[in-house]
């Protein structure tokens, strides 16, 4: 049984975005959208979250916070990229300081398109990483070394 | 066979717990309009947990939350099998003692005011847990369970006021705004969930299952005022646990977290005159 589909807890970080996606995020939280209905929780500590979820672009500044946030969660753990921002820069790929999407600096499981991502594709998004997450909880149980992890989640 | 039945409640009580905390997570949600999660969504949070990796932050630290579950299962035991209610609150106290240690043990700032703002609340309710037990023992004249619930008139008769503090203090144990100061359940800061913030995997599963034992300790203290020898009297109780239990949900929804110093203040007044009053009067009569 991959309970970790049942009850995965989230951690929201926001990078250098509009506010936009942010908002979004956390309207999935509301009584419309409801995430709680499948056992999502907004934890707000890196230490108890399963899906790490970003909106906006990485800058110099942020990267080694994003590294930080990252390293801190527990295997098995997943990096959605909501809006467009979190996924290549969007409309501020061309500043002096945005380095990129994401992907520059974390492994990145899901892009969320948008701009701004609405709660619908966002919730869409985090039921794609549960699969993922439950590929990669098999390949933890399995006992194998932490490369090796990586390198069968890399094939995903 | 008593040995066996004691066992058997020593079991069925996390189920119970998670059980409860489950309702109560869907009437809360219900209350703000949400649909909520599954009933049994305490149990899957636990079990991902336990499949989860548990990030080691020095070797005392995971050890202190073990030992404060082994000390929440003493006190259940103690308590359904009808022990000493005094021994059963020294324990129960120790337990969160160890839970604090475990706290300050991680060195991060937020499981440091977590364990300090646990301590302020130990400071608050223990004083009312005591009277409970005194005034216990004021109408029953015995600090054994088994006896206290098998005398003809229940103890609720001659301790309205300790009763009335007692449940105001639950609202610490159980961790329900406005007292969940030190490890709120809707956490979405770390300095709101206090000393679990440094806590991954497996232990924080142990913490989430201590919390369980102590949903039961606590509505065991309540079931305990209601039960007299009948057995009618007994099917009382539970549903006086249920209403008290519900009431807590609704104080939960309904009120914002306190200062500490509120928070410890309020407690301290109920304590001293509902608990003493109470107890005073009855000394009068007696
Ligand atoms: S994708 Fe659009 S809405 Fe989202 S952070 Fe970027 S600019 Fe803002």
């Amino acid at each position: 049984m991959k309970f970790v589909t049942k009850s995965p807890w989230i951690l929201h970080y926001d990078g250098t975005s509009c506010n936009g996606c942010d908002i979004e995020v956390l309207a999935c939280l509301t009584p419309l959208y409801d995430v709680e209905r499948f056992g999502i929780i907004n934890t707000g500590n890196p230490k108890h979250a399963d899906i790490l979820l970003i909106t906006g672009s990485v800058n110099e500044q942020n990267i080694p916070v994003v590294k930080q946030l990252y390293d801190q969660m527990a295997e098995p753990k997943v990096v959605v990229a909501i809006g467009i921002c979190a996924t290549s820069g969007g409309i501020f790929a061309e500043c002096y300081n945005v380095v990129g999407g994401v992907d520059k600096v974390l492994p990145v499981d899901v892009y969320v398109p948008g701009c701004a991502a609405r709660p619908e594709s966002i919730i869409d998004g985090v039921v794609k990483a549960l699969d993922i997450l439950a590929q990669k909880q098999k390949y933890a149980r399995k006992k194998t070394g932490k490369n090796r992890i990586n390198q069968e989640t890399a094939k995903i | 066979m008593h040995i066996l039945m004691n066992i058997l409640f020593v079991v069925a009580a996390p189920f119970v717990g998670g059980l409860l905390t489950g309702i109560d997570r869907v009437i809360t949600a219900r209350m703000q309009g949400r649909q909520g999660p599954p009933v049994l969504q305490p149990f899957y949070d636990v079990m991902k947990l336990v499949q989860k990796e548990s990030i080691e932050v020095n070797s005392m630290h995971r050890f202190f939350v073990y030992i404060s579950l082994v000390f929440a299962i003493f006190t259940t035991s103690i308590l359904l099998s009808g022990g000493d209610i005094l021994l059963a609150v020294f324990a129960l106290t120790l337990g969160s003692i160890f839970f604090v240690l475990g706290g300050y043990a991680s060195n991060s700032p937020y499981s440091i005011i977590g364990s300090e703002r646990e301590l302020l609340q130990i400071m608050a309710y223990e004083p009312m847990v005591l009277l409970a037990c005194v005034g216990l023992y004021y109408a029953d004249n015995s600090f054994f369970v088994k006896e206290i619930i098998n005398n003809s008139i229940p103890a609720i008769v001659y301790l309205p006021g300790v009763f009335l503090g007692l449940v105001f203090i639950i609202t610490f144990k159980l961790r329900k705004s406005p007292f969940d100061l030190s490890m709120s359940h809707h956490g979405h800061q770390e300095i709101v969930k206090g000393i679990t913030t440094e806590y991954s995997g497996r232990d924080l599963a142990v913490i989430e299952v201590t919390h369980w034992f102590e949903v039961i300790i606590t509505l065991t203290l309540v079931f305990v005022f209601f039960a007299t020898e009948t057995p009618i009297s007994k099917v009382f109780a539970l549903v006086a646990c249920a209403l008290v239990y519900f009431l807590e949900i609704i104080i939960d929804n309904a009120f914002a977290r306190l200062k500490w110093q509120q928070a410890f203040t309020s407690a301290w007044i109920i304590t001293g005159t509902m608990g003493i009053i109470n107890l005073l009067i009855l000394s009068f009569f007696r």
